[in-house]
């Protein structure tokens, strides 16, 4: 059966006569129009492709594609080591990845069964990242949804916040993006020296940098009007769709790992659960300004433990035959392994040389079975099953990305809407198409 | 040699034989002769400890027989049911008040090919917001008839999940309203993250020395 058959005349248009087809459409009595949006559209979030069906300026059906940015990365994993997994999963959700990396390591350790036995240090640092995280993925996510909404302002204000979160990530891991920070049994490297004031000055410029961003959008009339009532998905929608996140959290429901199943000693920090009930664009953007001010919080205790109680304390597990030989340092020719450890294990212990060697080049072992871990990410919840048949690689690794799951609501909060809104309820979803595809 | 002294041999399947990839006469180490059998299913046996022993309880009178066994380990339980009965089971997880696993986080696949029979699992991770708890159900099925029943009619979220295992493992989920790739394109040959299929890559000269492709690399397991 042709397309003509079962959906009456078309008229494609692809670079005929202009007047022609204005001259065939204008005769014709049907008023449906596809319209393709992306995959290379600014609006659409990175490789995002929709198919929107319209009827006038009301969608009618909307359909995503995608699969545009998958590169393989969970196959990939099962021919590296379970250490090497790490730079891969960081580059899954970009805008969060410690959270792919502190979701994969947990995964890793709860199969190892050495979750009790990751110092008090690195959980502290790895909670005060998260949170640092946190912030810099909900300001790309605040500022994508002003400009996307016709405002640059907030996107400079986002992207220039997001800096300072960048810069801390740069100062303590090396790296702005894609760290692969978080290794199984702890972190990679302590916190360097002047990390501590270096994150309490960002602790007293970000509040009110905050505040600037709530004074330009909270009740601005213009955002309001394109956000409040948009792209609505109750509880029950949210429920069935698997929805999880700042977008359940504004529907009502205060659900967040991080208070339901407390990790990483979540529940030793004092923090709330913003939630809104209006189920709407607006209420979405309200929950993740208010995350933010909730992550400061937890940063400000964290930071508190870290310079008090922990200092000086290991940042890797004890086992030597998991964790990593080496603690980094900055040499001269960017970080590596601290010279210290280079004279060790090249000038005075052949032992600990085959034990470096081996651990680098063939990894540990994890006993087989299977593990599921997650985390609350910006986006939601992040799950990761790791499978182990007992070797030096991982068998499978499965990512349960918030952002893959959270796009598939699309269709529920477009369809019967404006065109216009398809941009904010897909800004609202707020999905990272390397986590979506990976 | 005589047998008499040692002890009874495991039935399970040869998983490997040998080592270090010596054999016949050149091999004085005697590694040759080394055989290894995987090891035996788990399962485990009541009670399962923490609230696995309640959620069992509230599964059995309905839907116990469709559940072959029970795996408790390293803190998580795990149901392996029959897959003719997997959406019955899931429609009770959601719908019993003792269990109320209203929330799914998706299916996820994992290839066995050794285990002759039911090569490929579905996996699925069930949330209770109500209760507050965790299981995972697994369902498994032959490389030669690839088919379990579509659950998006209890949980509408593993449309996009079934169709993404879908395109990584070839397994076939009955009654889904769509089920075609959603990662790779639509006219991809074969299901990328089965173990058969192979990694890629192309060796990389560095300074000299060549590096292999990854899936040519020494492997240590």
């Amino acid at each position: 059966m042709s397309a003509t058959e079962t959906e009456g005349r078309i008229y494609d248009v692809a670079g005929q006569d202009w007047d022609e087809l204005v001259q065939n459409v204008t005769d014709s009595a049907e008023e449906r129009l596809v319209v393709n949006m992306g995959p290379q559209h600014p609006s659409t979030h990175g490789v995002l492709r929709l198919v929107l069906t319209l009827d006038g300026e009301t969608v009618t059906e909307a359909r995503t594609v995608i699969g545009y940015l998958h590169t393989g990365i969970e196959k990939n994993m099962e021919f590296r080591t379970w250490t090497q997994g790490v730079t891969f999963v960081t580059r899954m959700d970009y805008l969060a990845p410690i959270f792919n990396e502190t979701a994969y390591c947990m995964a890793v350790e709860r199969l190892l069964g050495i979750t009790d036995r990751v110092p008090e240090r690195a959980q502290a640092i790895r909670v005060m990242m998260m949170e640092l995280n946190r912030i810099s993925s909900h300001l790309v996510a605040i500022a994508t949804y002003g400009l996307e909404l016709g405002a640059t302002t907030p996107m400079l204000f986002g992207f220039r916040e997001r800096e300072l979160v960048l810069d801390l990530f740069e100062y303590i891991t090396g790296l702005r993006m894609n760290m692969a920070y978080v290794r199984p049994g702890g972190v990679s490297v302590d916190l360097p020296a002047g990390a501590v004031d270096k994150i309490g000055e960002f602790l007293k410029i970000m509040p009110g940098r905050i505040k600037e961003m709530r004074k330009l959008l909270d009740a601005n009339p213009v955002y309001t009007r394109r956000t409040k009532d948009v792209a609505y998905l109750d509880l029950t929608g949210c429920m069935a769709l698997g929805i999880t996140g700042p977008m359940l959290r504004a529907a009502g429901l205060p659900w967040d790992l991080r208070k339901s199943q407390p990790y990483l000693g979540y529940e030793t920090y004092e923090f709330d659960v913003p939630t809104q009930n209006t189920c709407d664009v607006y209420g979405r953007y309200l929950v993740r300004v208010a995350e933010m001010e909730e992550s400061l919080k937890i940063i400000e205790q964290a930071l508190d433990r870290l310079s008090g109680p922990l200092k000086g304390g290991p940042v890797m597990i004890e086992d030597k035959k998991i964790g990593w030989p080496a603690q980094l340092a900055l040499g001269p020719d960017g970080l590596g392994n601290s010279p210290d450890h280079i004279a060790h294990i090249m000038g005075s212990s052949m032992e600990a040389l085959i034990h470096h060697f081996k651990l680098v080049t063939e990894g540990f072992r994890v006993p087989a079975g299977q593990a599921y871990a997650s985390v609350e990410s910006p986006r939601g919840e992040l799950g990761a099953h790791v499978v182990s048949d007992g070797g030096t690689r991982p068998y499978r690794v499965h990512f349960r990305d918030p952002s893959f799951t959270n796009l598939q609501a699309l269709p529920a909060t477009c369809e019967g809407g404006m065109i216009a809104d398809v941009i904010s309820a897909v800004a609202s979803i707020d999905p990272v198409m390397g986590g979506v595809d990976r | 040699m005589s047998t008499e002294n040692l002890p009874g041999l495991p039935e399970e399947p040869v998983a490997r034989r040998g080592m270090f990839g010596v054999k016949d006469t050149g091999d004085t180490s005697g590694y040759g002769r080394l055989v290894v059998r995987r090891p035996p299913k788990p399962s485990s046996v009541r009670p399962y400890g923490s609230y696995f022993d309640e959620v069992a309880d509230a599964l059995e009178p309905a839907v116990g027989d469709a559940i072959e066994r029970v795996v408790v380990d390293r803190g998580e339980v795990t149901f392996h049911v029959s897959r003719e009965r997997l959406a019955e089971v899931l429609r009770h997880l959601r719908d019993d008040p003792a269990l109320r696993f209203e929330l799914s986080l998706g299916v996820s696949g994992v290839h066995y090919p050794d285990e002759t029979g039911s090569e490929l699992h579905a996996v699925y991770h069930l949330c209770s917001i109500t209760h507050n708890r965790r299981v995972r159900v697994e369902a498994a099925c032959p490389d030669a008839d690839p088919h379990v029943p579509s659950t998006v009619s209890v949980y509408p979220t593993h449309d996009w999940h079934e169709r993404e295992t879908y395109d990584f493992f070839g397994i076939v989920f009955d009654g889904h309203p769509a089920l075609t790739r959603i990662e790779m394109p639509d006219d991809w040959e074969g299901h990328p993250q089965r173990k058969d299929y192979p990694l890629g890559g192309i060796p990389v000269e560095y300074r000299g020395a060549e590096v292999p492709a990854p899936d040519n690399r020494r492997s240590y397991s």
